[in-house]
């Protein structure tokens, strides 16, 4: 059981996160999109929507130096593990309780709101529900790991040798399935969340413009290069390069 | 010089009745579906008024357009691209739908399926956003024709300004009022701020026509486009999540047709053709320090297409001899460039708009006529234009960033022509000295009239096709409106990821079937059991078509034999 949960299921996840997004990508251009409700709504979409996002990134940036920077470096650099400890809490508390009540201003307005209610989909719905799941469980391993102490392993010990072993393809699943519950539970989600990830509306984070800073402000398109919609078969083509795969 | 073509547009406002006929035309064309019900590529106002969505000119609020920053380059007035990528995650300044309108229907039902009763069932209105009953505050046109103008003319950002600026009052009194319509469209600027303010890069201008367009693959509904465009004329669908803008009907003008609006305008007043610009010259055109001179500066832009050396650069740049030949029939240049009436909508959002406006004279005329005087003698009118100080400011501060100098030379202009075509018109002798009175000579005052008042279909669109080796991209496009039932109607269905995803089918096929099917059959679109079915109203009583009578069942007899029954038994009637 734990080769398949921390040997296996992390592959396939990855499998399916970056296949689907390909997939999607190729196929789906126009499904593609933020869908976003602000024109029903926009004053608690104001307040909610930044706070989520900006908190999520604060998030990530956390993960990562939590999962990829081993405690050798740190300690190489002299950070105490108390001050690396406090540190987590400290920024960690305040990105996930920010992340999470971002989230639930935009669940209530979502569900408040007449017209963006009705814009949600049954996608839409199962997504918050991983997705909420994945942050509440998130904040309860950082609340645990601080409140209750009881174990003598922390997560830099466990989780995050075992999530750079999935890098060398030589998974630590020993490490991982010594960790508390609690991390098995937020790993759990969170591989769930990212294997839907795909399919929902979640992919535009993907697209996050950042080429805006550097792209020319003014776009000019030949017409021919603007028919690319034309020929976007569900599989390439057989054989023959025609006009318009040369078109493409 | 890197010269390149632009299709412009020019609206004679004097002739605009306010019928509101391109409006319904394009709905019907382009936004006649679900997520755009309260979209309106072209809309008309009446000024003064508040225009829609709901007093869009006020830049200090929506911050459309360009602005100049300390060093006098060109910047976004919402701010510079670091500051759009931290209001991603909201905007924080979007038009809502209360600010355009909720769009609603009628409940017309009860009226048919009402039991009996003492009361007479009634319509409800319905809203279309949220399917409840709903109450209508306000339309696209709600402040029509100067309605509630006693309450709200107030609100109007140019009544404002002129008000602000000349202490003095536009009244509203009933017989102080003047008003005149507004049609507007997406401008195809040659700057646009959409464009600049799209943090995917999806929206595009076409090298080949200027067209602005909307990449529905590549946009990802990060709405700046909708803050950017100064004139509000870009619009998001709330069911795909997708920008859209008016498209000047490309695949109509690549085959040589006018815009529907323009094909459909009762007055005639719109003009469609090309004209050459400058592409290089554009961005500092767009960054001249006063905006007064913006006007001239985005005059110098366009080139004229009867210079050799204009000729010459543009075949180096690939402009086929037929669009040269086009550029130098265009009506549209001529009323900017040549006679000098047309002028750009705001050119103080500094976006080089390619869409030009006649100001009207009318509301000058309909003045003196209501107050007694001869509406058409020059000196008459003359005086009027220069006396009528609130109307020209008004005018000024919409096509000329206030410079009332120039609406005064344009409405002296029409005044001219209106004298000096009368006296034609009355059988004396041409007086000179009218159109010499505005800088002009007779003749070329009579080529204006001829422009302004008589000019044929083919004179007032004047369209070069999309070129043939470039045709085979036509046939099967994809059309970038193709979608959820778009006037495309590449049907979609439903699918997983909402009902905004999934791939299109080609424009051609499909629309000409689906097309067909609901001209042809009796019953809702796409009831495929109708598939081929002669419709009774349209069946002339002649023969037996096939598909008059239902499909016969296995049991029935062969089909050959029935028909041959049939035949014989109507012709049999028929001749009784």
């Amino acid at each position: 059981m734990d080769i398949f949960l921390w040997g296996v299921l992390p592959y396939v996840m990855v499998v399916i996160l970056v296949g689907g997004s390909l997939w999607r990508y190729k196929f789906d251009q126009f499904g593609w999109t933020t869908r976003s409700s602000q024109l029903y709504e926009s004053r608690l979409l104001r307040i909610g929507s930044p706070i989520f996002h900006f908190g999520l990134l604060a998030v990530i940036a956390g993960h990562f130096f939590g999962l990829v920077i081993p405690k050798s470096w740190t300690e190489a650099v002299g950070m105490t593990e108390s001050l690396y400890h406090f540190n987590a809490l400290f920024v960690g508390t305040i990105a996930g309780v920010g992340t999470l009540g971002g989230i639930i201003i935009l669940i209530i307005r979502r569900r408040k709101t007449g017209p963006v209610f009705m814009a949600t989909t049954k996608n839409d719905k199962m997504m918050y529900v991983v997705l909420v799941a994945a942050i509440i469980f998130g904040l309860w391993t950082t609340l645990a790991s601080v409140f209750w102490p009881s174990h003598d392993l922390t997560y830099r010990d466990t989780v995050s040798p075992w999530f750079r072993s999935l890098f060398i393809f030589q998974p630590d699943v020993a490490a991982m399935a010594a960790a508390p519950f609690a991390f098995h539970l937020h790993t759990l989600v969170g591989m769930l969340l990212f294997m839907v990830w795909p399919f929902t509306r979640l992919v535009h984070a993907f697209t996050a413009p950042l080429h805006y800073l550097f792209r020319p402000y003014i776009v000019y398109r030949s017409r021919d290069k603007g028919a690319s919609v034309a020929n976007r078969h569900g599989w390439s083509d057989v054989g023959t390069h025609d006009r318009d795969t040369q078109h493409r | 010089m890197r010269v390149m073509a632009q299709m412009g547009m020019v609206m004679n406002l004097d002739k605009c009745i306010g019928c509101h006929t391109c409006s319904v035309t394009c709905k019907q064309a382009w936004t006649n579906r679900a997520g755009v019900e309260y979209v309106w590529f072209n809309n008309v106002e009446t000024r003064p008024g508040q225009g829609y969505p709901r007093r869009y000119e006020d830049q200090e609020k929506w911050k459309g357009g360009w602005e100049l920053n300390k060093r006098g380059r060109l910047k976004l007035k919402a701010g510079g691209r670091v500051k759009k990528l931290f209001g991603l995650f909201a905007n924080p300044i979007q038009p809502e739908l209360k600010d355009y309108y909720e769009p609603w229907t009628y409940d017309y039902k009860t009226l048919v399926d009402a039991p009996l009763g003492d009361d007479f069932p009634v319509a409800r209105p319905k809203s279309l956003i949220t399917g409840k009953d709903t109450k209508i505050t306000w339309s696209a046109n709600w402040d029509d024709d100067l309605g509630g103008t006693e309450e709200m003319g107030h609100l109007d950002p140019i009544v404002e300004k002129v008000r602000r600026e000349s202490e003095d009052k536009i009244k509203f009194e009933f017989e102080q009022t003047f008003m005149f319509y507004l049609p507007r469209i997406c401008e195809h600027c040659l700057n646009p701020s959409c464009m600049a303010s799209c943090p995917s890069g999806a929206i595009y201008k076409r090298v080949e026509d200027g067209i602005v367009l909307v990449d529905q693959d590549q946009c990802r509904g990060w709405r700046q486009c909708m803050t950017g465009c100064p004139y509000k004329k870009i619009y998001f669908n709330h069911k795909t999540g997708k920008a859209e803008k008016c498209t000047f009907c490309y695949p109509r003008i690549e085959v040589g047709l006018p815009t529907v609006c323009s094909e459909t305008c009762v007055g005639r007043l719109r003009y469609l053709g090309l004209f050459l610009y400058d592409a290089d010259a554009v961005t500092a055109a767009a960054s001249v320090t006063d905006p007064q001179d913006l006007y001239q500066a985005q005059m110098d832009v366009l080139l004229d297409p009867n210079d050799p050396a204009v000729i010459k650069a543009a075949r180096e740049q690939g402009i086929a001899e037929d669009w040269i030949d086009a550029a130098q029939k265009s009506p549209v240049y001529a009323l900017t460039k040549v006679y000098k009436l047309a002028l750009p909508l705001h050119p103080e959002y500094r976006t080089m708009p390619m869409v030009w406006y006649i100001p009207p004279l009318s509301p000058v005329v309909d003045l003196l006529r209501d107050q007694g005087h001869d509406a058409e003698d020059s000196g008459v009118l003359f005086g009027a234009i220069d006396a009528l100080r609130i109307p020209v400011e008004y005018l000024a501060e919409l096509f000329t960033a206030g410079d009332t100098e120039l609406v005064t030379g344009v409405l002296r202009k029409l005044a001219a022509m209106r004298a000096y075509m009368r006296g034609i018109s009355l059988g004396n002798d041409p007086d000179e000295s009218i159109p010499a009175s505005v800088g002009m000579d007779g003749e070329t005052m009579y080529e204006m009239y001829r422009l302004m008042a008589i000019a044929k279909y083919e004179e007032r669109y004047v369209i070069p096709k999309a070129h043939a080796e470039q045709a085979h991209d036509l046939e099967e496009m994809g059309c970038s409106l193709d979608f959820d039932g778009g006037p495309g109607m590449g049907a979609m269905g439903d699918s997983p990821f909402g009902e905004a995803s999934g791939r299109p089918t080609p424009v051609a096929v499909e629309t000409f079937n689906a097309l067909r099917d609901r001209q042809t059959s009796d019953s809702v679109a796409g009831a495929d059991t109708l598939r081929g079915r002669v419709n009774l109203l349209n069946w002339d009583g002649n023969g037996a078509p096939a598909g008059l009578f239902p499909q016969h069942h296995p049991t029935e007899p062969d089909r050959d034999e029935r028909e041959g029954d049939l035949e014989s038994a109507i012709e049999g009637g028929g001749g009784s």
